[in-house]
């Protein structure tokens, strides 16, 4: 018999048109505009840890609103956020769907620490968690594996990653191995008690988000990630305005694409050109909807918050 | 054979790792951040029947394995191999000790098993899990005593020894968990 009914129960689906009331409430009290952006587009992410979906017109399924988005800020539109679809090809698993809901927002003269406060509210708010923690990816590493991240050579933190996971990684970069400690090693520890913000990560893993110096006088890169009950939540920046380093670091990524024999994108320009026109100091976030309606119905299997797949 | 991408890797698949033929558990997708995917994935060791559990980058590729599970009857065993045989073709395969393994205790000639062929040899025998055998050895049974109660050992037909209930006689064909390898009930019939 064909299987036609929902996955998620009937409490799952009302408590996903709840959130997404409370969030548009949320926003409306703080006065931040929704928007609306296209999702099919003409070019799509550069990163080569993102696949985008290519339709048969050779226009793409956007995985985040992002550049568009920043194109309104350059345009003088102020805060804002946006509901939306997001795609990304292969993602699939207990936490992964290839089509996903993402809620992403945009505060001007906002740096990251202020930003991570509002996310801290916005979380209080949908879930009733009311305190949070903070904790840099540094001292993540070295609380979980010892490792300092921002200062191992990558002979030594082969080595030492060898000796906590079961991995052959070929060709691994530096921060492969990073993101496999920070995956299988440190994440499913994370925000066990309170939700946990993650932030200054490495300045390679920088993607979007401007480079800052932390308290120890190193190089860092202004990003944060939420997590909770293991699960990444969020992923923020202090929004890059640069358009010529945000070029050079696209062009990186095609390199990079090349040398794993993966498809090279076409740059974005018009979001470049926003740039150049002049971005307001500004930080963002995008956090996934299914993800933290997962958290808030203490469920551990996606599907049980998705009406279909 | 061809070969599956970690992203395909799903529970039944056979594969080849480390020259060695596993059958797929678990495939656990995992994504830090904007970084490098992963899929955990666990696997049966279908030589040793022990469980791996092995990280790969996703996209690799593992070459298939030439495994499949054929239903064939127990013939007989020479003293070195077990012979089975597949009741439609009449094709017959001989398994040898660590194929058949703890499966041994469960031989019965005529009765169908599932057996796992690898590069069309066989490499594990799986019994039914019910199987019929009679008593071959045990003290005389109690008249009478039906209520729950004791139990005492049991020699099966092929060796095995199983704890049945006091009333139970030798002579007696007797219904076995061959998962548990507990006795279940009187064969009926």
């Amino acid at each position: 018999m064909t299987h036609w009914q929902p996955l998620a129960s009937q409490l799952a689906l009302k408590a996903r048109a709840g959130l997404l009331a409370e969030t548009r409430h949320f926003f409306a009290e703080r006065k931040v505009l929704e928007v609306d952006t296209p999702l099919i587009c003409p070019t799509s992410v550069t990163d080569p840890h993102i696949e985008s979906l290519q339709l048969t017109t050779g226009d793409y399924l956007q995985t985040s609103p992002e550049y568009q988005m920043k194109r309104l800020l350059a345009a003088g539109i102020g805060d804002c956020y946006q509901i939306c679809k997001a795609f990304r090809e292969d993602e699939k698993g207990i936490r992964h769907n290839p089509e996903f809901t993402l809620l992403e927002w945009y505060r001007v003269d906002f740096d990251l620490w202020a930003l991570m406060e509002e996310v801290a509210d916005f979380i209080e708010t949908v879930t009733g968690y009311k305190q949070v923690d903070y904790l840099s990816y540094q001292d993540a590493f070295l609380q979980f594996t010892g490792i300092d991240p921002l200062t191992i050579d990558k002979p030594s933190l082969i080595k030492a990653a060898n000796k906590l996971i079961d991995i052959v990684l070929p060709d691994g970069s530096k921060d492969d191995w990073l993101h496999a400690l920070m995956g299988l090693v440190i994440e499913p520890e994370l925000g066990k008690q309170h939700p946990v913000f993650i932030y200054d990560y490495p300045p390679s893993q920088a993607a979007l988000a401007k480079i800052a110096t932390n308290e120890r006088g190193q190089s860092v890169a202004s990003r944060f990630e939420l997590y909770m009950q293991g699960i990444e939540l969020a992923n923020g920046f202090h929004e890059l305005t640069d358009s010529h380093t945000q070029r050079a670091r696209f062009i990186e990524d095609n390199m990079q694409r090349k040398a794993c024999g993966q498809k090279t994108l076409p740059i974005d320009e018009p979001f470049i050109a926003a740039l150049d026109a002049g971005l307001p100091d500004c930080s963002g976030v995008a956090l996934g909807l299914d993800r933290l309606l997962m958290v808030k119905l203490k469920q551990t299997n996606i599907d049980s918050v998705l009406s279909f797949r | 054979m061809g070969a599956y991408s970690t992203n395909e890797l799903r529970s039944g698949l056979k594969v080849m790792l480390d020259g060695e033929p596993c059958s797929i558990l678990e495939n656990e997708f995992v994504k830090p951040g904007k970084g490098q995917a992963f899929n955990r994935v666990k696997l049966r060791n279908l030589y040793t029947g022990r469980v791996w559990e092995r990280t790969f980058k996703s996209g690799e590729k593992l070459d298939a394995a030439d495994v499949m599970d054929q239903d064939m009857e127990y013939l007989y065993n020479d003293g070195e191999f077990w012979f089975f045989m597949d009741p439609v073709s009449f094709d017959q395969v001989q398994a040898d000790k660590a194929a058949v393994g703890d499966t041994s205790k469960w031989l019965k000639e005529q009765e169908k098993y599932e057996v796992t062929l690898f590069n069309g040899s066989p490499i594990a025998i799986t019994p039914p899990n019910f199987i019929e055998l009679e008593i071959t050895e045990t003290d005389p049974g109690l008249k009478g005593d039906t209520a729950q109660g004791g139990s005492k050992p049991a020699t099966l037909s092929t060796g095995a020894v199983v704890r049945v209930p006091l009333f139970i006689d030798q002579g007696e064909v007797i219904r076995i968990d061959t998962r548990t390898a507990e006795y279940v009930s009187r064969a009926k019939g």
